[in-house]
């Protein structure tokens, strides 16, 4: 499907010949790497002789952490307006009378939003090797880190696909895809938080173990899974693995939700499915 | 072949489409025309497999639409009311994309874009950005885009609208050619003159209903029983006026320069009576004479619901 869809190749060729692909790409590596450089430059002046492989291995949590929020507001920015897009160019009844099956035209753009994305990680890996140089970290934390991008990266893309096959606007589906991945990064580990703290009560002493409820969105949070592959232990006292390994609860758990979702918007897509256009 | 059945559909409360009932022989060439809001788009989006009907049904080729929309999709060149062109492709590459998006091999794109340019007259314009052509080119490009595939039904919603004189006469060629390949045209246009010198057949939607249908020659001269009447009198314009308005077949009364100009519809006797009736009422009648309507006079007489003497 890759070599011959035509619709991916056409996203491709548009979406690398455009200035903006450049400007993003620029912008992306700026910030990134003003983080990276800025922050060593800062303990470069304290400690001008020596690089404590501690402060590689911050360095390297701080870029790991950097990298999945401009994940979180770059995918779902490059694909909430995929469909709808074509909608508001009025080009998607034309592309819906061809040959072409709406689960083709949604794999297809979402693949080649992707295919962005992973260019800006891997554009990236330059800045993690300055870390990998220093130590502090080890290559299968690193290899850990970018799988878990990848699959934070197919569910922020399946959400931005989602809505922007449902909403008619591009403003709207922007937005909702970011309040939706906004939950998905901050929102789980508050509501953990709360129903921890709700299920704890008055009582005391205070009871052993935490809801399973707790458990599995403290499990399916980004930002505190990248934590754990770090190296980090989990929150509220949750256990380190539950009935599954905690990456293999968020892998599984957003793999699932991710194709569903592009499952969906197919479906959505087709024009004979819905009422009105 | 076109076949059309008590089509119908609704949005909400309103009624799109009421009980449509429409066949266009192959190759041949139908307008279809009628006010904002008639139906026309509606129609033709179904036809395209872009909708789902509320009732009836719609055959393409005998395929219906609604149930076999694949096989129809290979069957049809679709062009909206309102489309939009890909930024940053050039003219050989969009048609290129949609020759694979109708799985034409590779090898065939060359030759087929060329020919396809070359039908449209917009050779020169191969290598350049589709989003830079103008709205004419842009309107034949798409022309060329229904044709990749070499359907044999060609569904035209509003092709010519928005564009320049010279423009228009480009699109109306474009699909006299296509007239002469032998394709089954659909075409809907508020360009009516255009209409009657393209097509085959008319019909005329008001209200989401089929009005008139038929050859554009029996439509223009009054074979849905409207006419054109031309009136000259000497005198006592303004009173004539006033007194023809009320008159039974009268639809719509035009003041001219020297008379009035009137769209009747009626028996031949009934314009015999209408006729006395000035003669006797003591207007001096210079002319009364039946122009040959002209497709604009037969929309305005059948979709015509008050009359006016604007």
């Amino acid at each position: 499907m890759i070599n011959t869809n035509p619709v991916l190749l056409k996203e491709l060729r548009q979406r690398f010949r455009s200035f903006k692909a450049s400007l993003i790409l620029f912008i992306y590596l700026l910030v990134i790497g003003g983080f990276v450089l800025g922050f060593m430059y800062l303990n470069w002046r304290q400690e001008a002789v020596v690089f404590n492989p501690s402060q590689s291995r911050e360095i390297f949590a701080m870029l790991s952490v950097a990298q999945l929020i401009l994940l979180g507001f770059v995918t779902p920015g490059l694909t909430a307006g995929s469909i709808s897009g074509e909608r508001e160019r009025q080009t998607l009844n034309v592309l819906l009378t061809t040959e072409l099956r709406p689960a083709g035209i949604i794999f297809s753009k979402m693949i080649s939003s992707c295919a962005f994305t992973i260019l800006l990680i891997t554009a990236t890996l330059p800045l993690f090797s300055i870390v990998l140089m220093y130590g502090g970290v080890s290559p299968s934390q690193l290899w850990g880190v970018f799988g878990f991008y990848l699959v934070s990266m197919y569910l922020f893309a399946a959400v931005g696909m989602a809505c922007s096959t449902f909403f008619r606007r591009t403003g709207i589906s922007t937005v909702t895809s970011y309040g939706i991945t906004a939950f998905i990064g901050a929102g789980t580990v508050f509501l953990a938080a709360f129903i921890y703290e709700v299920s704890r009560g008055n009582v005391y002493p205070r009871p052993e173990g935490v809801p399973l409820s707790v458990q599995f969105l403290v499990d399916i949070n980004p930002v505190v899974v990248l934590m754990r592959i770090l190296g980090e232990g989990p929150p509220f006292g949750v256990s380190e693995n539950w009935l599954l390994p905690y990456w293999l609860v968020y892998t599984v758990f957003y793999l699932v939700v991710g194709t569903l979702l592009l499952i969906w918007s197919s479906k959505r897509l087709n024009p004979l499915r819905r009422s009105k256009l | 072949m076109i076949e059309i059945n008590g089509l119908s559909k609704s949005f909400g409360k309103v009624e799109a489409l009421k009980d449509l009932t429409l066949t266009i022989p192959s190759g041949q060439v139908y307008g279809l025309i009628g006010p904002n809001g008639a139906g026309k788009t509606t129609a033709m989006s179904i036809l395209a497999t872009l909708q789902t009907a509320g009732g009836g049904s719609a055959m393409v080729n005998g395929l219906n639409v609604i149930t076999e929309p694949a096989k129809v999709r290979r069957m049809i060149g679709y062009m909206p009311d309102f489309f939009g062109v890909y930024d940053g492709l050039t003219a050989q590459e969009y048609l290129s994309f949609f020759a694979s998006a109708y799985h034409i091999p590779e090898n065939k794109h060359h030759q087929l874009v060329n020919d396809l340019l070359e039908l449209v007259n917009l050779q020169e314009k191969h290598d350049s950005y589709v989003d830079n052509l103008s709205r004419g080119m842009k309107q034949r490009l798409a022309l060329a885009r229904c044709l990749v595939h070499d359907p044999q039904v060609l569904i035209l919603d509003e092709p010519a609208s928005g564009l320049d004189p010279r423009a228009r006469a480009e699109v109306k060629e474009i699909v006299r050619q296509l007239k002469n390949m032998g394709k089954t045209v659909l075409i809907s246009s508020h360009i009516l003159p255009e209409l009657s010198e393209i097509c085959d057949q008319v019909g005329i939607l008001k209200n989401g209903s089929l009005v008139a249908s038929g050859p554009v020659s029996e439509i223009t001269n009054g074979g849905q029983n409207a006419r054109v009447i031309s009136i000259e009198v000497e005198n006592g314009l303004p009173e004539m006026i006033e007194h023809i308005n009320g008159y039974p077949g009268v639809i719509k009364v035009n003041q001219t320069n020297t008379g009035a100009r009137l769209i009747f519809k009626g028996e031949q006797k009934a314009q015999g009576a209408l006729l006395k009736e000035l003669v006797q009422e003591g207007y001096p009648v210079l002319q009364f004479a039946v122009q040959s309507g002209s497709l604009e006079d037969a929309f305005m007489a059948v979709t015509g619901e008050g009359k006016s003497n604007d």
